[in-house]
Parts: C-alpha cells; sequence; structure tokens
C-alpha cells in the first residue's frame, strides 16, 4: 500500500501547491504585468490566453480544481496547528504560522478575484480587458485589498516552495535548507515586484 | 552573601488527572548553584507558599540528575527542558514551572509520556534478532554513519520536542519528532534495514511523517541536540521513494 488516504492527500496537497498552482500563478503574473506596456499589450495577452484551445479543459484541471483542493484541504491543516510563536520565536516558527494565515487570506482573496472576473465575465456581466482591472482598482480600498492579496499569495508561494523542497526530500541538510531559505527570498521579492507593479499601473496608470 | 536571599517561584498545580490546574506561589531560600529540582526539594522539605500558608509538597518526576533519562522534563519560564540542568542562576525570575500539556498530567509537573513510548513500539524502533536459531553476526556497519547514528541514538524520549511542536496537539494526531528520527536511526542500521519498508509504511499512516509541517521548533529546542529536521527531511525522503516503489513497483519487490 502506498500510505493511507491521509498520507496519499498531504502528498497530493503539497505537489499542487508548486505543480501547477505555482506555475499557473507566475504564469498569471507574468500576462498581467503586460499592462505596464500600456492598455492594448494587455488586452492582446489576455485575449490569447482566453482563446487557447480547449480553455475549459485547463481552467478546471490546472486552476480551479488543484485550486479547490489544495485550498480546502490547506485550511483543514492551518486548524490543526497550535501556534506556539510567542514560546519559541524562531524564524521557521514564524514562517509555518505565516504560512498558515497567508493560506487563508489568499484563500478570501482567491474567491473575491474570481468572483468579480472570471466568474462575472463567464455570466456576462463585465468583458475582459484593461478597463475591467482599472476600474477595481481606482478604487483605493480595492487597490490595497489587491496589494495584500497578492503578497499574501507571493509570500505563501515562496515559502511554501521552501517547505515543498523539504517536505519531498529534496533538501536534508540544514545547509542546504538554509541556500533554499535565500533562494525563496529572492523568488519572493521578485514576483511581489512583478504583481505590485502591475497593480500600480492599473491603479495609477503606467 | 545575604542570608535571606530567597528565589520566587510560581508553579502551575495540578492535584490529580481529572482536577483543574491552578497556580501557587513559593519564596524558596537561595542557595549557591542551585537548580530546579534543588528547589522542588525545598519545597518538599517545607511545602509552605508564598503566603505562609501550609500546602501539599509539589510532586514532579525526576531520576538520573544528569540529563539523561528525561523524565524531569517540565516547561520552566514557557520553554520545555529537563529541570535537572535548569540553573537557578541562570533563570529569570520569578521562574514558571508547568507541566508539559502535550502529555496528560498525572499530578503537578509530573506527565505520562506513554504516547511516545506506544508510537516507539508502532515503529518497532528496535533492531529484531530474535530467532529459532543463532543467526550469526550481522553485517557490519561503516564507520562514517554509526558516527552520524550515534548521535540519533542519544534519545532520551524526553518529550521536549513534542511539547515545542505546533503539530503535536489535541487537533493532530501526529507522533511527534522524536520517533521519527529513530524510524531514520533503525533504517540506517544494517540489520534494521531489513524492516525498512515496514517502518516507512508506519510512517505513511496515521499520525506519520505528514504531521510534520517544518516548523523546526524541535530542533532548536532538544535538550542532545539531535538534528531532528535532518531526519524528518530524510524520512520525508525516503516515504516518497517508498511510495513510488510501492506504486509503480520496483526490481526489489515482486
Ligand atoms: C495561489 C494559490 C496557492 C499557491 C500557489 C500555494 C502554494 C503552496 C505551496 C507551494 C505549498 C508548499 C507545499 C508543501 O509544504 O509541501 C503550500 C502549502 C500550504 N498551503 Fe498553499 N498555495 C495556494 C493557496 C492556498 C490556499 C488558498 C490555502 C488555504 C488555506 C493554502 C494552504 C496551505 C497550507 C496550510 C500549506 C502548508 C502545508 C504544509 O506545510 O504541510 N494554500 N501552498
Ligand atoms: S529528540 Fe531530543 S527533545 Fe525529542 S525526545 Fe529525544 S531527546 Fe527529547
Ligand atoms: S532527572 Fe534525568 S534528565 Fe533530569
Amino acid at each position: 500500500m502506498a500510505g493511507n488516504r491521509d498520507y496519499i492527500n498531504r502528498r497530493i496537497h503539497s505537489l499542487l501547491g508548486v505543480i501547477p498552482i505555482g506555475i499557473f500563478l507566475i504564469q498569471h503574473l507574468t500576462v498581467n504585468f503586460f499592462a505596464t506596456r500600456g492598455p492594448e499589450a494587455f488586452n492582446n495577452a489576455a485575449h490569447f490566453m482566453e482563446s487557447l484551445p480547449y480553455r475549459y479543459v485547463l481552467e478546471i484541471f490546472i486552476i480551479f480544481l488543484p485550486i479547490l483542493f489544495h485550498g480546502i484541504y490547506g485550511v483543514y491543516i492551518a486548524f490543526t496547528a497550535r501556534h506556539n510563536v510567542s514560546n519559541f520565536g524562531y524564524f521557521r516558527n514564524w514562517m509555518f504560522m505565516l504560512q498558515r494565515y497567508t493560506g487563508i487570506i489568499t484563500l478570501v482573496f482567491i474567491a473575491w478575484h474570481v468572483w468579480e472576473t472570471r466568474i462575472a465575465i463567464g455570466l456576462g456581466w463585465a468583458e475582459l480587458n484593461y478597463q475591467l482591472m482599472e476600474s477595481i482598482l481606482t478604487e483605493p480600498f480595492f487597490f490595497w485589498f489587491y496589494v495584500i492579496g497578492v503578497i499574501s499569495t507571493t509570500f505563501h508561494f515562496a515559502n511554501g516552495l521552501w517547505s515543498f523542497c523539504v517536505s519531498w526530500g529534496l533538501t536534508i541538510t540544514p545547509r542546504s535548507q538554509r541556500f533554499v531559505t535565500y533562494a525563496t527570498i529572492i523568488v519572493f521579492l521578485a514576483i511581489s515586484y512583478v504583481g505590485v507593479r502591475t497593480l500600480f499601473t492599473f491603479a495609477y496608470g503606467g | 552573601m545575604s542570608e535571606n536571599k530567597t528565589v520566587t517561584f510560581i508553579i502551575e498545580r495540578q492535584d490529580s488527572p481529572e482536577t483543574a490546574p491552578y497556580e501557587e506561589k513559593f519564596e524558596i531560600p537561595y542557595r549557591e548553584n542551585m537548580n530546579v529540582i534543588s528547589a522542588l526539594m525545598e519545597v518538599r522539605r517545607n511545602p509552605v507558599n508564598a503566603n505562609g500558608e501550609k500546602t501539599t509538597p509539589v510532586f514532579w518526576d525526576m531520576n538520573c540528575l544528569e540529563e539523561v533519562c528525561g523524565a524531569c522534563s517540565m516547561v520552566i519560564n514557557g520553554k520545555p527542558r529537563q529541570s535537572c540542568t535548569a540553573l537557578v542562576d541562570q533563570l529569570e525570575q520569578p521562574i514558571r514551572l508547568a507541566p508539559m500539556k502535550t502529555f496528560p498530567v498525572t499530578r503537578d509537573l509530573a506527565v505520562d509520556r506513554s504516547r511516545m513510548f506506544d508510537s516507539l513500539k508502532r515503529v518497532k524502533a528496535w533492531i529484531p534478532i530474535d530467532g529459532t536459531y543463532d543467526l550469526g553476526p550481522g553485517p557490519r556497519m561503516a564507520e562514517s554513519k554509526r558516527q552520524w547514528a550515534y548521535e540519533l541514538s542519544k534519545c532520551m524520549t524526553c518529550g521536549v520536542c513534542l511539547e515545542a511542536c505546533p503539530n503535536v496537539n489535541d487537533k493532530s494526531d501526529f507522533i511527534g519528532p522524536a520517533a521519527m528520527s529513530q524510524v531514520r536511526l533503525f533504517n540506517s542500521h544494517p540489520t534494521g534495514e531489513m524492516n525498512k519498508s515496514e517502518r516507512l509504511q508506519t510512517v505513511m499512516g496515521d499520525g506519520g511523517i505528514m504531521g510534520c509541517g517544518n516548523a523546526q521548533n524541535c530542533v532548536q529546542s532538544c535538550p542532545k541536540g539531535i538534528p531532528l529536521t535532518t531526519s524528518l527531511a530524510s524520512v520525508f525522503r525516503d516515504t516518497a521513494i517508498e511510495s513510488f516503489k510501492s506504486f509503480f513497483g520496483s526490481d526489489q519487490k515482486l
């Protein structure tokens, strides 16, 4: 037997965080970054993504179901911890707690974001273009909601990469784990820049 | 040295496993180089609390008095550690003592660590050599391996790493870092390795390795300096390979 149900769920949860969700995240932020080249560049990129063949299959199996599984199982994992950073204020213990908090924040953010973009578009309430995001992000409340949501997601992904490397036994020695800590800090800063820079473009123009 | 210098202790007490815990304060006459256990012995000799009222002596567990048995572990100023090596001079006052709540409290500062021994039994933390006839000498172990395996063998099942772990609690069945490190220890032994797959399959079940969330408090807290997070990551790797082999098959199995 290849482990029991709990074991397999945890392995799937961990894998999905990187493949495909993490890869999708990077792709998503990159395509959105076209906004920094002007509304037309963004619209072209967005419409290219929209016109991909068998788009619904891609959306369901690469985005929707993986996030649903990872998110729901993630909430369960998050609530089985009893945080103790007040007595054990070590760096990794903080990261452990933030991984769980950012998971919950990310879930709320993604739910809202998908509702007001993908679902609204699907129901014909909105059209996918630069103006849609511009009208959302020029509202100060939603601008900050998006900034927090994006940084929460990038943190969760970057720190998740670190724990992914441990959970699959790639990094065993303290030295390799420390090295990956530095690498994931760089990943965090880089993709946060990409995400937040895009938000600023939508909110304040070029 | 002043005659009447005292040390203040605030102790979380509990009369029986079923009753509610309460705090009691003690002023204990200071002696040079005293440790937490010698202070507790003082309370036992003269069970009077800080209000001058007579009380029951505080109960705790101990054995070796040199940090090798693990029996005297308790939470001292918020951190789980051995009371026999906790020197009063190095602690901030008032010194707060509490039982390790990860385990059932039997009385006052004494806890029942049976769950750890049950876990060791579950993961077969031993080398099975008993048979109906003499099996002869086993294979030899490389010296380089023996050296790191020896570090893992220092575990005294004290429970400090379980107490420090945010994932070992009443909401989770994770058996904790200590047993995982023992899986690595016995899997690394040339004879113990014969049961490697069985041990890995066990920790791929309930309460096993997937309970670890990499908070890494264990390695910061272990009094024996055992590289627990290295062991955990190693068991993560071995179980990943084991699942791959048991699903896709391997040249080692039918
Ligand atoms: C864009 C969305 C997300 C991405 C890219 C992502 C990515 C990741 C990655 C790469 C990991 C590391 C896996 C491992 O430790 O082996 C992870 C872990 C985790 N994720 Fe997510 N995640 C996302 C959304 C969520 C959501 C919505 C939740 C819900 C609460 C969540 C909860 C968790 C938890 C609790 C862990 C820790 C698992 C552990 O350490 O055992 N994640 N995530
Ligand atoms: S691994 Fe260290 S902290 Fe954990 S039980 Fe063994 S000796 Fe105690
Ligand atoms: S009495 Fe044995 S470790 Fe303290």
